[in-house]
């Protein structure tokens, strides 16, 4: 279950047959209730059935007509609550494996929690445990629910959560503290407070959220479900008092053409899709490794105007990683570069070895083999590293503390030396000195390298109309150089976490919605502020608590996909709301010709599309409304395209597609559905 | 069609549009508190109404309130005009002595100019006296249309404002849209209505021998200065039963130029005051772009059909040159009868200067379709504008979730709340012309209405509903309205389309006003372009005149077809 995880298909049978199942239990009238569009239809489909037994038992009327009027009308609810189905279905075999991991858990709970060497401890099972219960896991159990670890080193198996096998490394204190219930402990042992009810934790949630069990409609799914309904009661209104005209007009209309009318003209495409639209996208999500705690929060990434990304791993790669050696004036390149080399082959940091890497690579310098010399590794104190080789101290470091060393002033240095630190400095960089003996040889470049790519996905989300801010604890001027070179709108230099609620409170002050990811417990307060918080898995219980979407892989990218599933989202349910009421003008001219064509055989001037017979359009446009909904679902599951364009392109290709689409295919549908109808004589 | 008749057409509503701006932006001030060139002048007269009311000219009102002041004023509007009407034989100015009008002609009457309708079931001159004329209906005519831009007004700040449960002051608007708009228009536009000719008397009528030596009763009174506020504002209440088409009411071209002027005028002025007040004018051309090509299209397909004429008509012998001719006065044209109807009926006005049920049933089809899109084209003075931000509404909510956004409209989000309350004003024009038409044409009082057999009758009923309940007040003619039955439901009708559409509107305006307004991106669906004029035009025809193809096609579009195949009825 990683990112890349092939998307099951469409027609998989292990999916479709459970889903037509599913799609039979689901006709249950107060389940489908919930879907007012859909409801009207099968209450019609009930209606016309009765009137076709009806018809069949006093054997007036036409009940072959009737008879697949009725047996499609019920095809066009069971198609929807297929589409339902089969949205769910995918994410069914995921919950089913979570279930399997989390059933018969035992907690081992510790019965003198206080006493921190006692290690008595009580087995019972995982359901009864409560919040605030301490309790020890041992390597090889599995952790029994959701807590924080209060003491002990352990390395866990998070593979039934993230799907990475990789064991990653849980501690006490920090931002690593945090376990997750169904999780496996690998090594060593952890005491852990359990911080979250049985039923309620994260792998709950996320089996909720999968199975769809919990769902409830999003504030727009509710606004357009209120749309649809008003769509539904207009039509309602239409086709009602059309029996009223019809018999002025000499003529005495069916019920079954009018339920034929009705439910045709009712948006039954978007109607049946609505919530599959709604299922399938939070299954995306979950693809991507992202659980969020509620559908509101991924609409709301649609609508993200502005995005916090933290600078370090994010933006950059989170080391400075040396980019250039700049020689002092008498020195040469190769000089400077041998010296750095040298100095650096005891640097174990990932500066140190970046050092080294670039003096190979730039430089063609290879390693003095080993043994030569006196290395002197690089620490925190002296924050110096070097070796003492043919009596010469070779060193290199901050640059105080080379000046220090080789018993300068700054004032004392070499002109060129100063004019380097500067360069270095006002670009952002870190300067690092060289020297050998008590020559100052040069300076290191040390540069936060902006991950490849980023620039590009920052200019995209610009073209989206969504403005990316970097927060970093970094001073204003290296912030500026970083920002600049990454090309965010903004930056927030010297952050601290207040400062961070603050921006967020300010800028949604002004309408904005603002989307953040955050790992430590001090982000927490700004990841409960955002519209939309992502907290890494690898985080603190506090961040996963605070946000209301984890990341599984902890990847603070992932922020732009997030929200590009949320407009995938929205974007599907326009684009089938356009196409659905689109869709109309084609079926009017299929069924008002044919309702009055025997009354006034003038009005076929109407039946533009030549249908063969009254009955035949009629039933025509009834099965191109049901199989439209099957024809639709993959579009649904998958979400239609999007790409980060801007508003206006976006619109217009929508428009052309679904509007224009919308109005055309019909036409071309029910005129190929009348020919098989006529063809096999089905009237 | 002629390119004469465009040229008249263009230069009427070219004279529209340059009233557009300086119109808009006058009004934007009034509304705005802002001082105009007029001031001087009304500012004491403003407070001086103010102070007598005990008004505090600062104190604004939320939606509730605000809808409560208009449904108050309506109410009491309804029983003051039903009280003359019921007491018109009592009261002076009734140089004909007519009688008090009859309870449901009153009630339907009372209604009607309240809700700035002027339907009339009655004939003018042989009905009213000028007590009721000037007292009773003028009155409403100004105060009716003050009411509706008041609301517009009120919307308008809606989208201004942020975070705020205000959303202005309905006695306020009132009254400056009384005072500053509407009377000095209709003093300056009735003078010249009086100087073209169209009497201003309070005689009441004269008495002349024919050359045929028969004596014929002349009907007069005051009608230029009737006829004034009846264009301004959009209210189209005849003093006579024939409306405009009368030489007094419209004696001549330039009579014509200036009434369908003066009614384009002000609606359409006052969306580009929304822009201004919404501080965004780009919004206001791209809803008046909408507005125009729909009314350009109404007025060529009228043109075209009406002087393509009638082939029944051909074949039995008559001149074919000037088209259908039936119930046009020769002086206006074909052009300018097509301009008059098209405008009438986008408009809320309903005036006619042409008898619409002589028109040909695609030329007929045209006025019932545009009054059943909700006359939002541009509409009637302030209902246009607010019927139109619905649309908009709508609009941006099934195309802006495309561009992968929920939907917002100037800034303000639009969610459940706003839709539920769009929704609920969408449905009252179907369920009030559908539903009454289709009890009317089953059952007998209904069926008694119409002149006409086969289609044209069922045309005849769906006019008069679409009619009511649109506000328009424009008849077909051929239906006889004036029975207990027709009175009562299309007061009703009128009443619902008024009122039960102003209250969810100004609901939306008291949710818009609280929201924070959302600064626009490059993400944020544009609407102020191309695109959303043709989106905004394909969702007025769908959301709003779909549901009315099956009623025109079994009225107009049958007739029209029966036509073709030369059947009568």
């Amino acid at each position: 279950m990683s990112s890349t995880a092939i998307t099951p298909s469409v027609v998989d049978p292990a999916i479709l047959l459970p889903a037509l199942r599913d799609a039979l239990v689901k006709l249950d009238p107060r389940q489908l209730v919930r879907n007012p569009v859909i409801f009207v239809t099968e209450v019609v489909a009930l209606l016309v059935t009765v009137l076709w037994a009806q018809e069949l038992l006093t054997g007036i009327g036409a009940p072959a007509f009737s008879g697949q009027i009725a047996a499609w009308l019920w095809f066009t609810v069971v198609f929807a609550n297929f589409a339902e189905a089969v949205a769910e279905g995918r994410g069914k075999a995921q919950a089913e494996s979570l279930k399997r991991g989390k059933a018969d858990l035992f907690a081992k709970r510790l019965l003198h929690p206080n006493d921190e060497a006692d290690t008595a401890s009580e087995v019972i099972p995982a359901i009864s445990l409560k919040v605030g219960d301490i309790v020890l896991v041992e390597a090889g159990d599995i952790i029994p629910g959701d807590g924080d670890v209060i003491a002990g080193v352990a390395s866990v198996n998070e593979s039934a959560v993230t799907g990475e096998s990789a064991p990653v490394i849980r501690e006490s204190g920090g931002d690593r503290s945090a376990v997750t219930g169904g999780t496996q402990i690998i090594s060593d042992w952890l005491r852990i407070r359990i911080t979250t009810r049985p039923g309620e934790s994260f792998v709950d949630r996320m089996i909720g959220l999968i199975e769809g069990a919990k769902r409830q409609k999003t504030p727009n799914e509710i606004a357009l479900s209120i749309l649809l309904s008003g769509l539904t009661l207009v039509f309602l209104i239409a086709v009602v008092t059309l029996y009223g005209l019809a018999l002025y007009s000499g003529t005495d209309l069916s019920v079954a053409v009018l339920a034929a009318l009705l439910v045709t003209l009712i948006p039954t495409t978007i109607g049946g899709l609505l919530s599959a639209i709604g299922i399938a996208g939070m299954d995306r999500l979950v693809r991507f490794n992202v659980v969020a705690t509620s559908g509101r929060a991924v609409e709301a990434a649609g609508d993200v105007d502005t995005l916090l990304l933290d600078k370090t791993g994010t933006i950059t790669f989170g080391n400075r990683m040396a980019s250039e050696f700049m020689a002092v004036e008498g020195v040469g390149e190769t000089e400077l570069a041998r010296a750095v080399l040298l100095a650096s082959l005891a640097d174990e940091t990932a500066e140190g070895r970046s050092i080294v890497a670039l003096a190979k690579s730039d430089y063609g310098l290879t390693e003095p083999p080993a043994g030569e010399g006196r290395p002197i590794a690089f620490s925190a104190q002296t924050r110096i590293s070097g070796i003492d080789i043919d009596g010469r101290p070779v060193r290199k470091g901050a640059v105080d503390a080379v000046l220090r060393f080789v018993g300068l002033d700054k004032s004392q240095a070499p002109a060129g030396f100063n004019a380097a630190v500067d360069a270095v400095a006002r670009t952002g960089g870190t300067p690092l000195a060289v020297a050998e003996g008590t020559r100052l040889l040069g300076v290191i470049h040390l540069k936060d390298v902006v991950k490849p790519g980023i620039k590009e996905r920052f200019a995209a989300l610009r073209a989206m109309g969504i403005r990316t801010v970097m927060v970093t604890g970094d001073n204003p001027v290296t912030a500026a150089a970083i920002a600049s070179e990454a090309g965010v709108d903004d930056f927030l230099a010297e952050a601290t976490p207040e400062q961070k609620l603050d921006y967020i409170r300010r800028e949604q002050q002004g309408g904005r919605l603002i989307a953040m990811c955050g790992d430590g417990t001090n982000d927490a307060p700004a990841l409960a502020q955002a519209d939309v918080g992502v907290a890494m898995q690898s985080g603190t219980q506090a961040a996963r608590e605070a946000g209301n979407m984890v990341d599984l892989d902890s990847s603070p990218t992932k922020l732009i996909e997030i929200v590009e599933i949320g407009k995938q989202i929205l974007m599907t349910r326009g684009s089938l709301t356009t196409f659905s009421i689109a869709n109309d003008v084609a079926k009017y001219f299929a069924i008002i010709p044919a309702l009055f064509v025997a009354t006034y055989p003038e009005l076929g001037a109407l039946n533009v599309m030549g249908l063969a017979s009254p009955q035949s359009a009629i039933l025509s446009a009834v099965i191109f409304n049901a199989l439209i909904i099957v024809v639709l679902i993959p579009l649904a599951l998958r979400g239609v395209a999007y790409r980060p364009v801007g508003a206006a392109a976006l619109l217009r290709r929508n428009l052309l597609v679904y509007g224009l689409g919308g109005l055309v295919a019909p036409f071309l549908g029910i005129k190929l559905i009348d020919l098989a109808v006529s063809a096999l004589n089905l009237i | 069609m002629t390119w004469q008749g465009w040229l008249q057409i263009g230069l009427v509503l070219a004279l529209v549009a340059s009233a557009i701006k300086p119109l808009g932006l006058y009004m934007a001030h009034v509304f705005e508190g802002e001082r105009t060139f007029l001031s001087p002048v009304l500012q004491p007269v403003e407070r001086g109404f103010y102070r007598l009311a005990g008004l505090d000219s600062r104190a604004e009102q939320t939606w509730l309130g605000y809808a409560m002041g208009v449904l108050l004023f309506s109410f009491l509007g309804v029983l003051l005009l039903y009280a003359i009407l019921r007491l018109q034989g009592f009261l002076p100015f009734n140089p004909q002595g007519f009688e008090a009008v009859a309870p449901d002609l009153a009630f339907n009457t009372a209604v009607s100019f309240v809700t700035n309708t002027n339907w009339q079931s009655y004939g003018g001159e042989t009905t009213m006296s000028h007590m009721s004329q000037m007292l009773g209906l003028t009155v409403q005519n100004f105060v009716s249309a003050a009411s509706g831009i008041a609301i517009a007004v009120a919307v308008s700040r809606a989208f201004a404002r942020s975070g705020v449960d205000r959303i202005g002051n309905f006695w306020i608007d009132l009254t400056r849209a009384t005072l500053y708009v509407l009377m000095p228009m209709a003093i300056v536009v009735a003078l010249v209505f009086a100087a073209l000719g169209l009497p201003q008397t309070l005689e009441g009528s004269v008495t002349a021998m024919t050359l045929e030596g028969v004596s014929q009763t002349i009907a007069m009174g005051p009608m230029a200065s009737q006829e004034a506020i009846k264009q301004l504002g959009t209210n189209g209440g005849g003093f006579m039963n024939v409306n405009a088409s009368h030489p007094f009411e419209n004696p001549n071209a330039f009579s014509n130029y200036l009434a369908i002027f003066s009614m384009l005028s002000i609606s359409s002025a006052l969306v580009y005051a929304f822009g201004q007040i919404v501080g965004s004018r780009r919004q206001a051309w791209a809803l008046l772009a909408a507005m125009a090509i729909l009314l350009v299209a109404g007025i060529g397909a009228i043109y075209w059909a009406e002087t393509a004429g009638n082939p029944i008509h051909l074949a039995a012998g008559v001149d074919a040159s000037l088209g259908n001719m039936e119930g046009k006065e020769i002086r206006f044209g074909q052009a300018m009868t097509a301009l008059y109807a098209a405008a009438t009926t986008g408009l809320s006005n309903g005036g006619v200067n042409a008898m619409h049920s002589s028109l040909t049933p695609l030329g007929g089809l045209v006025p019932l379709f545009f009054i059943q899109l909700g006359e939002v084209l541009p509409g009637g003075v302030g209902s246009g504008l607010y019927g139109m931000v619905v649309f908009a509404i709508l609009t941006v909510f099934v195309a802006g979730l495309m561009v992968g956004r929920t939907p917002e409209f100037l800034g303000k989000k639009i969610e459940a709340r706003e839709m539920k309350l769009a929704m609920l004003a969408i449905l009252i024009l179907p369920l009030a012309i559908l539903g009454f038409s289709a009890v009317a044409a089953v059952i007998p009082v209904g069926l008694a209405g119409p002149a006409n057999a086969g289609p044209h009758g069922l045309t005849e009923i769906l006019y008069a509903y679409s009619s009511a309940a649109g506000n328009n007040g424009s008849a077909f003619a051929g239906l006889s309205a004036n029975s207990p039955w027709y009175n009562t439901t299309l007061a009703l009708a009128m009443l619902a389309g008024r009122f039960a559409y102003i209250v969810p509107v100004l609901a939306i305006a008291g949710s818009l006003a609280k929201k924070t307004r959302v600064p626009a991106s490059s993400g944020t669906f544009p609407t102020d372009g191309v695109l959303f004029v043709g989106l905004l035009i394909g969702i007025i025809l769908i959301l709003g005149g779909l549901q009315f193809f099956p009623a025109l096609a079994l009225g107009p579009i049958l007739e029209h077809v029966l036509m073709l195949a030369g059947q009568t009825f």
